[in-house]
């Protein structure tokens, strides 16, 4: 029989499925472009155009453009298994810390791992840490040097750096160029000679993976799956084993790049399904797909519910875009399985929403799209993280949110740590060691990746690092370390709610749980801000930090006296009716606490972590990492 | 640097009124303002629509300037024609209008008489810097008609008028003011300013002290206000001198009210006291009161019949807009019914008078009882059916007339 590589008919023998691990501009999209091109699936001409295009999308939806996976038929060139006919499917790995599970998940749908290094840069924390998810998996790792077109490249330094860190020798580390085309078709052989072939039963009921679930407008829900077991055909029924629906199968095929519909996939085979469902909800990262005539009796492992981490209420500032608030997170959710969130009442700021996220990216990535997607102008209170607490009858509740920790009572709080890597140049180490246990970190190990470059690894309470830790690093570092984290498990800790009173009154949005030593510092610090944030009164207004009826920290907005331009102006009264009525309009933008009028610019600068005020976006922020 | 003039409607070239605003011209008073756009430096302070000789490339302007008025007062006559009537107050601002000759300031007033006639009882004030007059320069005035003489004294204190750039000596601006009364006038105003950075109390209690003692019927203080674009501003924004302190200016009001108030004067205005009720400035009253006036010159402001106006700036564009025979209106608007009456609360509730309750919409008669509440509009007055500022009412008006506004 004829080889063929069509989808449906491929030996799962001739299949190899990998994923390229790289820190975000160390060249990844362009290494695959130049793959799309070398292996034949577009031609040059169109290569530019499609480039592009796609760079457009990317900067224009950021994120959004998450997981692709490429068909690439090949024909091995060189060594002794020239002539040889593979089909490569590149499955594209979603790009940064809050979303390490969906990570996870593309990389369990490969064999094998494309570690891409830039020969000008070394390896990054978030690369690492995929690298380590990539071992844990049992993936076979090849490593890259790229950009060693660049006269700054040191691939010898790297090499080393890499062979240490995947116990391999410097020489089988390949050097390439996306730019320049130089080792990639090599890079391609040795995909093929190096990666094990999938394995699966082709007999058995059909069991697949979702690496990957998205929303478009059009299509409704694309659902990328990996077939483990059996044959997936475009007749079918498939039924989603976590929730055990049925959804009718409109259509399913491969991407190459351009979608293709197919008659069926088998074993090994990567491709999308379209069932017509508008919700990636029902269609989960991680979850096993069979066919309902013949289901599979067990799922596969590893499937997860995407759990927020960090939460923070989402506030319209001008009031009456509540309803436009609501309907742009409906919207979003379509698109994002792990976005949480419900309606809720702030005393000081109004209506608004209760919202979950995977971590502090995820918040301010949401927080973005609704503000330039819908034109909101919103108010995000301090990120918290979820408490469990136990209370001295031994019931236990989750918070949160602060205003719901319960006063008295309470017998233990748990709260959220997670595993952070920190790589930095060694000059810095000092200085990392100290935010990190000013942070309440305890070190875990560190180790030497070369010469100069140094791999810290802390236990750290998730909260800590929500709060301008990245930040922190970075000018600490000069902006050389990087950071990645992954939630682990809690710890016991004593924790404090520190309220803020304003002329008496709790302000629940500025409300925190911290730790009991760090109590003091955050109540002095915010009453301090907010004494100058927040207008002269015509009263005095007293600013309050408190635990329970404990008050820890007080300062005081002094009555204004003089309110009056007690000027000559002749005849110019427009300007000051003007005048007028544009403090007018000022005014309706405070917000009321009590008798005390709040502007909204003092509820962001004081909720924004960073110092500098107008700073958009809550400062703790790690950047975009590996795509 | 002369601050900016506000956005507005275009003007007809011959700068005719839509008929409505000459319904009922000189109801509530009928004045007129004759701008000066001259003087000898610029106070690092000053943001007025005022121009050096230097600035202007020379005297000619100045030279000119009160033939250019009279075709502005001309214009005024013919657009006024079917409802002319006699002049309540004149009112010559500045600028310095006392660096043109006295004769040409009474040329001027020569001609608004013979285009509207002056009433018997007209209040005509000029305002003066104390350098710029003498006894004689005071007796030409006064007999070419000025009854009235505003002087910019600002305060007596060396570093103080040094830091203002004030031109003349400590105790200059007393002198005019004597010299003003002896030459006839009947009412003489000193202006201070106060919370000038570097001021002491003392030396503000110095100043009113001073102005008491000159024998004048009538005080303005002003706070000192860092205008935008001035020279001042600059300095502060630099950091060479510290901002005014709104604390300071407050202490300073009330020093300014208690000295003041013992010696006998009584607010009328927010920063203006008199001696006796006939002793208040008419045209500024008018002003207050939602009068009417037009106002001659670059950059000057009028209001007739609920529209108002104002002139190109420049004193060569005012000049061209003239000699090319239209008006020299820059823009205008015509007051909607709801600003009429936000100008209204806007500015009656700055005088003593106040304004009656009735007058405010319902959101506003709560505010009202709010502010009695809170001591800032005056009880007695409230009972009586007005909204009057208390003390500390005045030192917070713009505040209250926010609250008293829907
Ligand atoms: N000199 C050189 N530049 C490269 C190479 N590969 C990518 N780049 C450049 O590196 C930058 C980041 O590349 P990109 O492919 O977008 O990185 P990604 O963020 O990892 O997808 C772009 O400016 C590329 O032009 C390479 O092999 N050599
Ligand atoms: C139109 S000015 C002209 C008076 C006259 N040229 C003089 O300076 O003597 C009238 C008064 O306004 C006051 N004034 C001017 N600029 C001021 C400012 N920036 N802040 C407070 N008062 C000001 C001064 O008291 C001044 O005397
Ligand atoms: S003299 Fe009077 S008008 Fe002239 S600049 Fe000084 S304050 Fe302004």
């Amino acid at each position: 029989m004829p080889t063929t590589l069509e989808p449906g008919a491929t030996d799962p023998g001739r299949i190899r499925n990998f994923c390229i691990i790289a820190h975000i501009d160390h060249g990844k999209s362009t290494l695959a472009d130049r793959m799309l091109q070398i292996t034949g699936v577009v031609d040059p001409r169109q290569m530019r155009a499609q480039y592009l295009d796609r760079m457009d999308i990317e900067r224009e939806r950021g994120i959004t453009i998450k997981s692709q996976a490429v068909r690439l038929p090949w024909r091995v060139r060189e060594g002794d298994q020239a002539g040889y006919d593979a089909v490569l499917n590149m499955i594209d790995t979603p790009g940064h810390v809050d979303f390490t599970y969906e990570v996870s998940r593309s990389l369990a749908a490969c064999e094998g791992a494309v570690l891409l290094v830039d020969a000008a840069q070394g390896i990054e924390a978030q690369t690492l840490a995929n690298l380590y998810l990539a071992m844990e998996n049992d993936l076979t790792v090849i490593p890259i040097l790229n950009k060693i077109d660049l006269p700054a490249a040191q691939p010898e330094k790297y090499a080393e750096e890499l062979a240490h860190l995947i116990g391999c020798q410097p020489e089988d580390c390949l050097r390439v160029s996306g730019k320049t085309g130089e080792g990639v078709s090599h890079l391609l052989d040795e995909i093929v000679r190096q990666l094990p072939a999938p394995i699966g039963e082709a007999d058995q009921p059909v069991r697949a993976m979702i690496f990957d679930s998205i929303y478009d407008v059009y299509r409704g829900v694309i659902t990328y799956v990996r077939v483990i077991d059996g044959r997936i055909e475009a007749r079918d029924r498939i039924k989603m084993m976590s929730t055990g629906a049925v959804h009718e199968l409109l259509e399913l095929g491969v991407i190459s790049p351009e979608p293709k519909k197919a008659g069926a996939i088998g074993v090994g085979e990567v491709g999308y399904l379209m069932t017509g469902v508008k919700d990636v909800r029902q269609s989960r990262v991680g979850d096993t797909v069979t066919i309902n005539s013949k289901p599979a009796k067990t799922a596969l492992g590893g499937y997860k519910d995407p759990k927020p981490m960090v939460y923070s209420g989402l506030y319209p500032i001008d009031g009456s875009d509540y309803p436009n608030l609501r309907d742009a997170l409906d919207k979003l959710k379509l698109n994002d399985a792990a976005l949480h969130y419900e309606p809720e009442t702030s005393a000081a700021l109004g209506f608004g929403f209760r919202c979950g996220f995977l971590g502090l990216l995820h918040l301010e990535i949401i927080r973005e799209r609704l503000e330039r997607e819908s034109g909101l102008e919103l108010i995000s209170t301090a990120p918290n993280v979820v408490y469990r607490v136990v209370l001295d009858d031994g019931s236990e509740i989750t918070v949160t949110n602060p205003s719901e920790y319960p006063t008295g009572k309470v017998a233990h709080v748990f709260e959220p740590v997670v595993r952070a890597t920190v790589l930095t140049p060694n000059d810095y180490v000092g200085s990392v060691m100290e935010l990190c246990q000013g942070r309440r970190g305890t070190l875990r190990g560190m180790d030497y990746l070369s010469a100069d470059r140094v791999e810290l690894r802390y236990t750290l309470p998730m909260a800590e690092i929500i709060y301008d830790f990245f930040d922190q690093l970075k000018s600490r570092t000069k902006g050389y370390a990087s950071l990645d984290y992954e939630p682990s498990g809690e710890q016991q800790a004593e924790l404090v709610k520190v309220d803020i009173l304003l002329h008496g009154e709790a302000v629940d949005a500025f409300s925190a749980i911290v730790h009991k030593d760090k109590a003091y510092n955050y109540g002095v610090s915010i009453a301090a801000k907010l004494r100058t944030l927040i207008p002269r009164q015509q009263f005095e207004v007293p600013i309050q930090a408190a635990i329970g009826s404990r008050i820890i920290a007080r300062e005081t907005i002094r009555a204004i006296r003089k309110d009056v331009l007690a000027k000559c102006y002749g005849g110019d009264i427009t300007r000051k009716r003007k005048l007028l009525e544009k403090q007018k309009e000022g005014k309706k933008r405070m917000k009321m606490v009590g008798r005390v009028e709040v502007p909204q610019e003092a509820f962001i600068a004081a909720l924004s972590t960073s110092d500098s005020p107008g700073e958009k976006g809550s400062g703790g922020r790690p950047s975009r990492q590996d795509k | 640097m002369p601050s900016t003039l506000p956005d507005g409607d275009p003007v007809p070239v011959d700068g005719s009124l839509p008929s409505g605003a000459l319904a009922s011209v000189g109801a509530r008073g009928f004045g007129i303002y004759v701008h000066v756009p001259f003087c000898a430096s610029r106070c690092g302070y000053c943001d007025f629509n005022t121009y050096t000789a230097s600035e202007l490339g020379g005297g000619g302007a100045q030279d000119s300037y009160a033939d250019t008025v009279l075709a502005e007062v001309a214009l005024a006559a013919r657009v006024l024609d079917a409802v002319a009537r006699p002049v309540d107050t004149v009112f010559f601002g500045g600028g310095t209008p006392t660096l043109l000759p006295p004769d040409d300031l009474g040329r001027i007033l020569e001609a608004v008489n013979k285009a509207f006639g002056l009433a018997p009882d007209v209040e005509v004030t000029t305002e003066a810097n104390p350098e710029s007059v003498t006894p004689a320069s005071l007796r030409r005035l006064r007999s070419a008609g000025f009854n009235r003489i505003s002087l910019g004294m600002q305060s007596v204190a060396p570093h103080v008028l040094a830091l203002l750039d004030r031109r003349h000596t400590p105790g200059r601006a007393a002198a005019a003011a004597i010299e003003a009364r002896a030459a006839g006038f009947d009412h003489v105003n000193l202006d201070l300013i106060y919370g000038t950075p570097g001021e002491s109390g003392q030396d503000f209690a110095d100043s009113l002290g001073a102005a008491v003692a000159a024998g004048v019927d009538h005080v303005s203080a002003y706070s000192l206000i860092v205008e935008d674009g001035t020279r001042f501003a600059a300095r502060v924004r630099r950091g060479e001198i510290p901002a005014p302190d709104d604390d300071v200016a407050a202490d300073r009001y009330l020093a300014a009210d208690e000295a003041l108030s013992a010696a006998g004067f009584a607010w009328y205005e927010v920063s203006n006291w008199a001696r006796s009720p006939t002793a208040a400035c008419r045209h500024n009253l008018l002003y207050w009161r939602g009068g009417d006036w037009w106002g001659f010159g670059p950059g000057a402001h009028s209001h007739i019949g609920g529209v108002r106006w104002w002139n190109v700036k420049h004193p060569s564009a005012y000049a061209g807009r003239l000699a090319a025979g239209g008006t020299p209106a820059h823009a205008r608007e015509v007051l909607a019914e709801a600003d009429r009456r936000v100008e209204d609360v806007m500015l009656r509730l700055r005088l003593a008078e106040g304004l009656a309750l009735e007058s405010l919409a319902p959101s506003g008669l709560v505010a009202a009882a709010d502010a009695v509440g809170s001591g800032l509009l005056s009880v007695a007055e409230y009972e009586r059916g007005r909204a009057v500022l208390t003390l500390r009412g005045r030192l917070l008006a713009d505040a209250v007339v926010r609250a008293l506004l829907p």
